[in-house]
């Protein structure tokens, strides 16, 4: 909306045309102002005598203490209220069947999928690797032919040993804890993580010998 | 302008009851009642009531703030019919997308709202580089470069969400991706810098199972609850905050003096 052209009418319009007529009487905004500052000024001497002890926790106050304090709960209450108690994700801790059920040399995928780990028997112990790519967390495909696993995203190679050797990624996968359970199954939590780079994997939990 | 006839009609139009106690001034043909127009709508008043000239040259603006604006309100209404069809659950998610594509009469409307939403990002990052370019970021409209870096966040944040709502192997992994990057957040992400000292003993406060990663996700991993989480965001939260802010970012450039000139 430009106005450029200076109308002539303009000159003629009546305040009373459309509803514009308001032109306001009587004292102007900014006198009203001027008085209340100063009827503002007056009764200063008096405002701070009036706050004693008794008066300062006045109901009012106390109300209002309250009202503040349960409006600051209720934001602690929100934060907690978008962390759920019960996960409906497959659970932390697993068995995973017996070692026979295992050959030596192969990586196997069965569990990838589910629990988002990859079993692993060489010829001296059973492993159980982290399908994460330790770059920013895409899944690695296993390619046998290659013999290595390999990142889809952006093109992390890792040994079957875990071992990165090629793209973004910058340190091994992470291996879980792996034990017999009593019934004779492997049992994988992994809630217990196993490092390389930090000499984890020589910790005995991180590792199952049959 | 075939007058007398026509603007009889109008005339009486402006002067009726119902016309003045809804649009409170009538046909505006001076300076004042254009005012008047502007000042008494509710949609407007957040609008300057004058232009200077150079305000509504493409050359100066690029237009690009409006061009953004005019490609929320297309985003705003095609994704509400989305949001008819569209399921946000694992099992349909997928297939209700292609079923927009393929059954749903008129399945541009997926389109529209997808490819607008690229281009929206382009006219924010334009819309951005032409204030920085014409010094319009100086005081006093310093805050209001502060509200537009926010927005500017936002609409970001709007892509990023509605990235995952397909629910193909790009959406998943795209944000398996972007929110692992979550976890380095400082202090709020598990293996941020400073998360470690948020500890009490063995105990740490900020692990895997109450960082910003896991907030954002509802979970461990890209599932079911991410799903939800983002639509939610996507369809409500997001663009909640960011209608409260372009009505903050409009009201102060009329606050500060309009649009600022070339100099
Ligand atoms: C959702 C995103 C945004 C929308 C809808 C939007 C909308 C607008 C509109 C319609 C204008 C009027 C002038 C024009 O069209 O160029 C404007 C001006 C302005 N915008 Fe934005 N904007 C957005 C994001 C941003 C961003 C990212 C910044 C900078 C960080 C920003 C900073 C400003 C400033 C400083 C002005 C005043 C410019 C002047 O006076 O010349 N805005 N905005
Ligand atoms: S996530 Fe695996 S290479 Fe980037």
């Amino acid at each position: 909306m430009i106005m450029n052209e200076e109308g002539k009418k303009e000159q003629t319009v009546s305040g009373n045309e459309l509803g514009q007529g308001s032109t306001p009487t009587g004292p102007t905004l900014k006198e009203k102002v001027r008085k209340k500052e100063a009827s503002a000024s007056i009764g200063k001497g008096t405002f701070e005598e009036e706050i004693s002890r008794r008066s300062f926790f006045s109901w009012l106050t106390i109300a209002w203490i309250a009202f503040s304090a349960a409006t600051v709960a209720f934001f602690a209450m929100m934060m907690r209220f978008m962390f759920p108690n019960v996960l409906f994700e497959p659970p932390q801790s697993f068995k995973v069947g017996y070692p026979k059920d295992y050959t030596v040399g192969q990586v196997d995928v069965r569990w990838k999928s589910k629990h988002g780990i990859w079993i692993i028997r060489s010829p001296e112990y059973i492993y159980a690797l982290s399908t994460i790519c330790t770059h920013l967390g895409c899944k690695p495909n296993w390619l046998e032919n290659e013999q290595k696993f390999k990142c889809p995203c952006h093109g992390s190679g890792f040994r079957k040993t875990g071992i990165n050797f090629e793209g973004p990624a910058p340190r091994p996968l992470e291996r879980f804890k792996i034990v017999l359970a009593d019934d004779g199954q492997i049992l994988v939590d992994k809630t217990k993580i196993f490092q390389y780079e930090k000499g984890q994997w020589n910790d005995p939990e991180s590792y199952l010998v049959v | 302008m075939s007058d007398k006839k026509k603007s009889n009609i109008f005339q009486r139009l402006g002067e009726s009851q119902v016309w003045k106690s809804i649009i409170r001034s009538g046909i505006p043909r001076t300076r004042r009642q254009r005012m008047m127009s502007v000042l008494n709508s509710v949609f407007l008043h957040l609008h300057p009531v004058r232009l200077p000239r150079h305000a509504v040259k493409v050359k100066f603006t690029w237009c690009m703030g409006g061009l953004t604006f005019f490609l929320f309100l297309v985003l705003t209404i095609t994704g509400i019919l989305l949001m008819f069809y569209y399921r946000p659950t694992v099992e349909y998610a997928y297939t209700d997308m292609i079923d927009l594509g393929e059954q749903v009469p008129l399945g541009i409307m997926r389109e529209i709202h997808r490819w607008g939403a690229h281009a929206m990002v382009i006219t924010v990052w334009l819309h951005m580089f032409r204030v920085f370019m014409t010094g319009s970021y100086k005081p006093p409209r310093e805050f209001n470069w502060v509200v537009g870096v926010i927005l500017l966040t936002l609409t970001l944040l709007l892509s990023f969400t509605g990235y995952l709502l397909p629910w193909d192997q790009l959406a998943i992994w795209a944000v398996t991706v972007g929110s692992n990057m979550a976890r380095a957040t400082p202090f709020l992400g598990h293996e941020g810098p400073g998360a470690a000292l948020l500890a009490l003993g063995d105990i740490n406060f900020v692990n895997i199972g109450s960082d910003v990663k896991f907030a954002l996700l509802g979970g461990r991993f890209v599932g079911e609850a991410a799903l939800l989480r983002f639509y939610v965001l996507h369809c409500i939260g997001l663009p909640f905050i960011v209608m409260i802010l372009m009505a903050i970012h409009f009201w102060r450039i009329r606050k500060d003096g309009g649009i600022s000139g070339p100099t």
